[in-house]
């Protein structure tokens, strides 16, 4: 077992796009690292230059101490799943997991051992002898990890192992993936762009786009304490509200004139407020002290999922759509209006620019 | 199976009509008139023909100058199909490994399809021409005194290659399609999994390819056997003399040059039963073990 080092990675394609833009990230052993962002956004790329599928323009990639720059995929020493898991389909299941290891000159009976105990942890002994047309997806999703542990490698790479199959089942295996990654404690690198999946699997999760690392951290602290606009939406469903914020005559106003009362050590007069859905409170149903925001919301649409009900409103001619995560038992017409708030803390603001953070340094003094 | 109402009940015999004549008269009554003149003698200057029983099949079996044809089109067949599908392969995988003016390249190699069979023969027995042919004077520099139509050997050579060369792009074609069509995960996993890239190619890509590669030895064989008549001609310019032809061949020079007609459709329909024994060998025991996925 190892970590992986990213140092300054970038990848140029032909025609001078470029895709990865100069990324460092330092994988701890034992670490379960997912690399998420929107489609294009250069994540696989990423992941395929660390096995060796892509070469490296510019940057090093260290696997343990080792340069890998310029060695082949199967002396990476990595395991990877595929997407659409790759079986060979013209291979028993046995074999499907045999093959890297027979190719590697592993005795025969260490071989059957190795697939054997693979296949008991998936649960899929009794397929051995079949071929992966004969097996369901999520299936032939566990032979495909049971191709990556058998082996036995330095770190697991992953490129979206889950998409291709149905809600309930990614459920389920995402489970899975994390307890046997915690049990066999191996280096992992997981693609996703799907959130969800990224707040649930990674011990740090790393923000990408457009070919740079928005934010690296836990996933609770990238929800908290988003880096940029851009991590504040992608990170948390509904994403988070973003409202533009202007000084004016000294006070931070929304559009529609509701003041915010927080201080903030920035010279720019044009900001954006962003607030999560359920840091939106509706007013009669919260103590009114301690509040920095208040404001009316006009109800447009209402979402109930059940346990909650995501409001769509607008508070004022014009103004973006903003979502309030209200209990599930209220109940909301169109038209009514409502009055909402938000604590001091639980404000983000960011550079209109550049979308970058910049912290509150705490509600306004008023003497 | 979706069924289809006519509005006559005649209607699907007469769309089949079309199809079944062609296949009735060129295919089933020539094969069928040849069983019958297989057991009778017949005139050379069709005044008659008298019913001789299974003569005409012992002549053909006895005789050694028909063993001796038996076994070189056994070896030009196996030859003609072993390289053409080998080279083609080669080519083929090469070609889908280029990606520059990765188009340019199967366009290029693809152009000799485009070629009419004939002359594409024509083309190749040039290139073998005693006075003119660039590959003879080729062996010769390299001190080989090539003699095609005097020497047994360097005609067949000739012949041989010339089969070969034509039927290489058809099979580069089915085989670049086939690569393409084996997918890139699958590659890549075994990129992952297996260093030798040769090694590569014959545990994971060459099975992936085995549906292409058993309906193309099919072809192939076909080929070798009936469809390299032409280029036989063109290389022998009509006179055989001493020189090596195929079974096919030897039908047609016994029966329009020797005027045996009963020898040669005796010939003939030895060559059918063993084009149907090879059929069913073909399916029984290669489709087995033939991947389709």
């Amino acid at each position: 077992m190892a970590g992986i080092q990213l140092n300054t990675l970038r990848k140029i394609y032909a025609g001078n796009v470029e895709a990865v833009k100069g990324i460092s990230i330092d994988i701890q052993d034992g670490e379960f690292i997912v690399l998420v962002g929107p489609s294009g956004c250069g994540k696989s790329t990423l992941l395929r230059m660390v096995a060796g599928l892509e070469t490296i323009t510019e940057g090093e990639l260290f696997i343990g101490d080792r340069l890998v720059n310029n060695v082949e995929p199967a002396d990476r020493d990595i395991a990877m799943v595929f997407q659409n898991y790759a079986l060979y389909p013209h291979m028993s299941v046995y074999n499907n997991l045999a093959y890297g290891l027979k190719n590697r000159r592993i005795p025969k009976n260490e071989i059957e051992s190795r697939v054997r105990k693979a296949a008991e942890i998936l649960e899929i002994g009794e397929f051995l002898n079949r071929k992966p047309r004969q097996l369901s997806g999520g299936q032939r999703q566990r032979v495909a990890m049971g191709r990556a542990i058998v082996r036995q490698p330095a770190a697991f790479l992953f490129d979206e192992p889950l998409s291709n199959l149905d809600a309930k089942l990614r459920v389920q295996m995402r489970m899975e993936i994390k307890k046997l990654q915690k049990g066999l404690g191996t280096t992992s690198l997981y693609v996703t762009h799907d959130q969800l999946e990224a707040m649930t699997l990674a011990d740090r999760l790393v923000v990408l786009n457009g070919g740079v690392v928005e934010q690296i951290g836990s996933p609770i602290n990238v929800y908290e304490k988003p880096a940029s606009a851009f991590v504040a939406t992608f990170i948390g469903s509904p994403a988070m509200n973003l409202l533009p914020l202007t000084k004016s005559g000294g006070e931070w106003k929304l559009d529609n004139g509701a003041t915010v009362d927080v201080m903030l050590n920035t010279d720019l007069s044009d900001l954006i407020l962003g607030v999560r859905p359920e840091d939106l409170l509706i007013e009669e149903l919260s103590e009114k002290s301690g509040s920095d925001l208040h404001t009316a919301l006009t109800v447009q649409v209402v979402e109930p999922v059940g346990a909650e009900s995501y409001v769509h409103g607008t508070i004022g001619e014009g103004s973006k759509d903003v979502v309030v995560r209200a209990p599930g038992k209220l109940h909301f017409e169109p038209g009514q209006v409502l009055k909402v708030t938000a604590k001091p803390e639980k404000l983000h603001t960011f550079d209109t620019k550049t979308g970058k953070r910049i912290e509150i340094e705490g509600p306004l003094e008023t003497a | 199976m979706k069924r289809v109402q006519f509005s006559h009940p005649l209607m699907p015999y007469m769309l089949l009509l079309p199809q079944l004549s062609i296949v009735g008269v060129f295919f089933l009554w020539p094969a069928a008139e040849a069983i019958r003149v297989s057991f009778y003698l017949e005139d050379p200057f069709g005044f008659g023909s008298t019913f001789v029983g299974l003569d005409n099949f012992k002549d053909v079996i006895s005789a050694s100058e028909y063993s001796r044809t038996a076994w070189f089109t056994l070896i030009f067949s196996s030859a003609v199909t072993f390289f053409s599908l080998s080279i083609a392969l080669l080519l083929a995988v090469k070609a889908d490994k280029v990606i520059k003016g990765a188009s340019i390249h199967r366009t290029l190699l693809m152009w000799v399809y485009a070629i009419a069979p004939p002359v594409a023969g024509l083309l190749g027995v040039m290139l073998f021409d005693q006075h003119i042919g660039p590959l003879n004077d080729l062996a010769h520099a390299l001190g080989w005194n090539m003699q095609i139509g005097v020497n047994y050997f360097d005609t067949a050579f000739a012949m041989t290659v010339i089969a070969v060369w034509k039927q290489i792009p058809i099979n580069f074609i089915f085989f670049l399609s086939g690569l393409q069509s084996v997918p890139k995960s699958v590659q890549e996993a075994a990129a992952v999994d297996c260093r030798s890239s040769l090694r590569r190619f014959w545990t994971v890509t060459f099975p992936l390819l085995a549906p292409t590669s058993f309906f193309l030895l099919i072809i192939n064989i076909t080929y070798a056997l009936f469809d390299t008549f032409g280029i036989i001609d063109l290389v022998l310019k009509g006179e055989p003399g001493n020189n090596p032809v195929t079974l096919v061949y030897k039908v047609f020079l016994d029966g329009f040059r020797g005027n045996d007609l009963g020898g040669s459709s005796a010939q003939s329909v030895i060559l059918m039963m063993l084009v149907f024994a090879l059929t069913v060998v073909q399916f029984r025991m290669i489709e087995r073990r033939v991947h389709y996925s």
